[in-house]
């Protein structure tokens, strides 16, 4: 069936587009952005209004945890794609640090088909750059691409041994596979579970140094500059890691990096308290890394803004500090946040935005999606920018409830997602 | 006033001297020959404890029995924890056994102000982690004024394992809530990152350190931090770091010295001082005991009781 939007205020940066015109699509795939789409209109259309709102590429989340297979008390599929359209989300790619962790083609096979039946966001599996995310033993990543990777990680489990990251992206990048790191030494992190600094030292908690995330940033870099393998960089937290990564690609290594929003919107006071919804890895950092990841973000050394949706169930974060898990959910939220932080502060455009979230992401690993250009999927987002409202996790989609960002006042609210011309969220319009 | 006694951090200066007030007059019940008043008769105070320290749990217990309170003390092992109950749930079942105040000790920081938020009566942190451990900085400000006559303006090294250390970052809070100069000295790998943004003077040099204080304060030293590479052997240590007479040289004359407890004689401090004239170890013990009393008679009795 035809849908045609109405009116709306146009944003893709893909094509250069901003401004009100109609969106129309057909047979799931974008047929045309007109002025007015009146000759489209034939034979049983349904027309959405669009008066004041904002009407984009669907945004795409490069680094999600779904939890299933091994976790789903604390998300599933299910719930976790219908976390991502509510949020404005039309594909979402997951982490493999599951039980069993994605290092298997049946594994990768069996969550494709899960996603399929649940049928909301697109789910895009990485794969695990290891077997079993161990320290090292490759994956079989040719196999693994061919059941529906579509790149490796070892995400919450950082390669200590240069020598596996070589190997890794040597075989990676023969595949064409990019390697995405998550960048700690775990010498340096030992016990520890926040930022090392002020925060840390009144609070009695042993600290993370910002040093242990750029001492890998900065080999990783140097490993991809080396083996030619596309690197990309998971949620970076620290000023001296975006001068790191801002220099790599000067040197013209091919590397991208993602931040996510509360490494722009919180410092590590948040954790005051013991308030371990603000327990996460990389930890929330301070006002001087939040100030250099937004100039990050701003000069593009930072590509795309991905949340880490991390559930965890209730009773795992009401414990000792040290104890909790790390990690907090983000889909919900991260389009508002960084509207909010970013946007309505003046300090990004909303194409700039637009771009973060949903063009760069889809760049990033070659996903469909992230444009609004004739003949591509019909991903796309809707949001009212004028919309303020309070966050509230007792009524988020997510399993989960591990936000610090409970009770915040934000402004920019998704209100309509689809996913390939099927309208799969809407809300209040 | 307070509710619940979790930091000397979040502690108002008046509560901090009401406290110390209140237990200045209940030193003198401990020195009768009956030690017992009827004060919180009826009262069911629980010490639950993590980790073992004799000295602390014996305190609070005595404490609250000399103001007639009934107690429990519950050594819980952490091994216990890993079997499977959380700390909110042991808490919560103790709570439904209807007690009215809770002492703990746990190993892990946040811990006490977990609980507290949780639980409907007064929490007293008898050491969290490496956070706080606020009757102790009680008791060495009460030992500090029985001596001084004051805590303005008096300056307090504090010597050791800074970074490991729960008894400094109180002592730092009460202290110069009280209007004393608190000095963190020693070795760089045992202070925390950051740690000269707090309200402290910092040294590396145990000679610079100590000169001019008026209260030398000796923290316990574990054999841990070397095996974690944190030292290179308690030798070097003691010879650096050590509060022996020499070191006590550049002082003011009338300086006091001080230790938390348990010592390593030889280690961070030396036989003679521990023993000598400058030494108010013991009446630290005693004052304990006032301390504590001051605390829960706050937390449990309040005006009406009194
Ligand atoms: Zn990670």
């Amino acid at each position: 069936m035809r849908t045609i939007f109405r009116r709306a205020h146009v944003c893709d940066p893909s094509q250069g587009v901003d401004k009100v015109a109609d969106v129309v699509v057909d047979e799931g795939k974008v047929l045309a952005i007109v002025e007015d789409s009146t000759p489209y209109d034939v034979g049983g259309c349904e027309v959405i209004d669009c008066s004041g709102l904002v009407l984009t590429p669907g945004l795409i989340d490069l680094h999600v945890h779904l939890r299933e297979p091994g976790y789903e008390y604390k998300e599933d599929v299910q719930s976790g794609t219908e976390a991502a359209v509510v949020g404005g989300f039309s594909a979402v790619c997951c982490m493999p640090n599951t039980d069993p962790p994605l290092d298997e083609p049946a594994v990768i096979r069996g969550l494709l088909k899960r996603a399929e039946a649940v049928g909301l966001a697109r789910v895009y599996p990485i794969a695990a750059i290891t077997k079993g995310l161990q320290p090292e033993g490759l994956a079989e990543m040719a196999a693994l691409k061919e059941a529906g990777a579509v790149a490796v990680t070892d995400d919450a489990y950082p390669l200590q041994l240069a020598e596996v990251l070589r190997r890794g992206m040597e075989y990676a990048a023969q595949l064409g596979l990019t390697v995405m790191t998550h960048c700690e030494d775990k010498s340096l992190t030992r016990d520890a579970c926040m930022n090392e600094g002020l925060t840390a030292t009144i609070m009695g908690l042993r600290g993370m140094p910002p040093v242990a995330e750029e001492i890998q940033v900065a080999r990783n870099c140097l490993m991809s500059l080396y083996t030619g393998c596309r690197l990309h960089i998971l949620h970076v937290s620290t000023a001296g890691a975006v001068r790191i990564i801002r220099w790599a690609k000067e040197m013209g290594a091919p590397v991208t990096a993602e931040t996510c929003p509360h490494y722009f919107a919180l410092t590590d006071e948040a954790c005051l308290g013991y308030n371990t919804n603000a327990k996460m890895n990389p930890p929330l950092r301070t006002q001087a890394d939040c100030d250099a990841i937004i100039q990050g973000l701003l000069d593009g050394t930072i590509d795309a803004i991905a949340t880490d949706h991390a559930p965890h169930a209730s009773h795992e974060k009401a414990q000792e500090f040290a104890l909790a898990p790390f990690g907090i959910v983000g889909l919900e939220t991260a389009f508002a946040l960084s509207y909010t932080e970013l946007v309505s502060t003046g300090r990004m455009s909303l194409s700039q935005l637009v771009d973060k979230m949903s063009c760069q992401p889809a760049k990033v690993l070659a996903l469909p999606g992230g444009t609004l250009a004739p003949g591509s999927p019909a991903d796309i987002a809707l949001f009212d920018l004028r919309r303020k409202w309070t966050v509230r996790a007792s009524e988020f989609r997510s399993k989960s409830r591990n936000t610090p960002f409970e009770g915040w006042e934000l402004q920019g609210k998704p209100v309509l997602t689809m996913v390939g011309g099927r309208v799969l969220y809407r809300e209040g319009m | 006033m307070f509710t619940d006694l979790i930091t000397l951090r979040e502690t108002e200066p008046e509560d901090i001297r009401l406290l110390l007030d209140t237990a200045q007059s209940f030193k003198e019940i401990l020195d009768r020959s009956v030690k017992k008043v009827p004060t919180l008769r009826g009262r069911q105070v629980v010490t639950l404890f993590y980790e073992a320290s004799t000295r602390t749990r014996v305190s609070f217990e005595n404490a609250a029995k000399i103001m007639s309170a009934d107690t429990t003390s519950v050594a819980a092992a952490t091994s216990s924890v890993q079997k499977g109950e959380s700390l909110l749930d042991t808490v919560r079942n103790l709570r439904a056994m209807r007690i009215d105040c809770l002492v703990m000790r746990h190993p892990q920081s946040g811990s006490a102000h977990l609980v507290a938020q949780a639980l409907d009566i007064p929490v007293v942190n008898a050491g969290d982690g490496m956070h706080e451990h606020p009757t102790q900085a009680l008791l060495d400000m009460l030992t500090i004024r029985q001596h001084k006559g004051k805590l303005e303006a008096l300056t307090v090294a504090i010597v050791g394992d800074i970074m490991h250390s729960r008894v400094a970052r109180s002592n730092l809070w009460g202290l110069t809530k009280m209007g004393a100069k608190v000095r963190f000295v020693g070795p760089a790998t045992l202070l925390p990152r950051d740690v000269q943004r707090l309200p402290v003077e910092v040294y590396t040099d145990l000679r610079r350190g100590l000169e001019g204080a008026d209260v030398v304060m000796a923290l316990r030293l574990q054999q841990e931090r070397m095996e974690r590479g944190l030292l290179p052997s308690l030798r070097e240590y003691s010879q650096r770091w050590g509060i022996n007479a020499r070191a006590l040289e550049v002082t003011k004359p009338d300086c006091i010295v001080m230790h938390p407890g348990p010592m390593n004689r030889g280690v961070e401090i030396a036989d003679d001082v521990a023993d000598g004239g400058r030494s108010v170890i013991l009446e630290q013990v005693t004052n304990g005991v006032a301390v504590r009393m001051a605390v829960l008679y706050h937390l449990l009795g309040g005006e009406a009781a009194a």
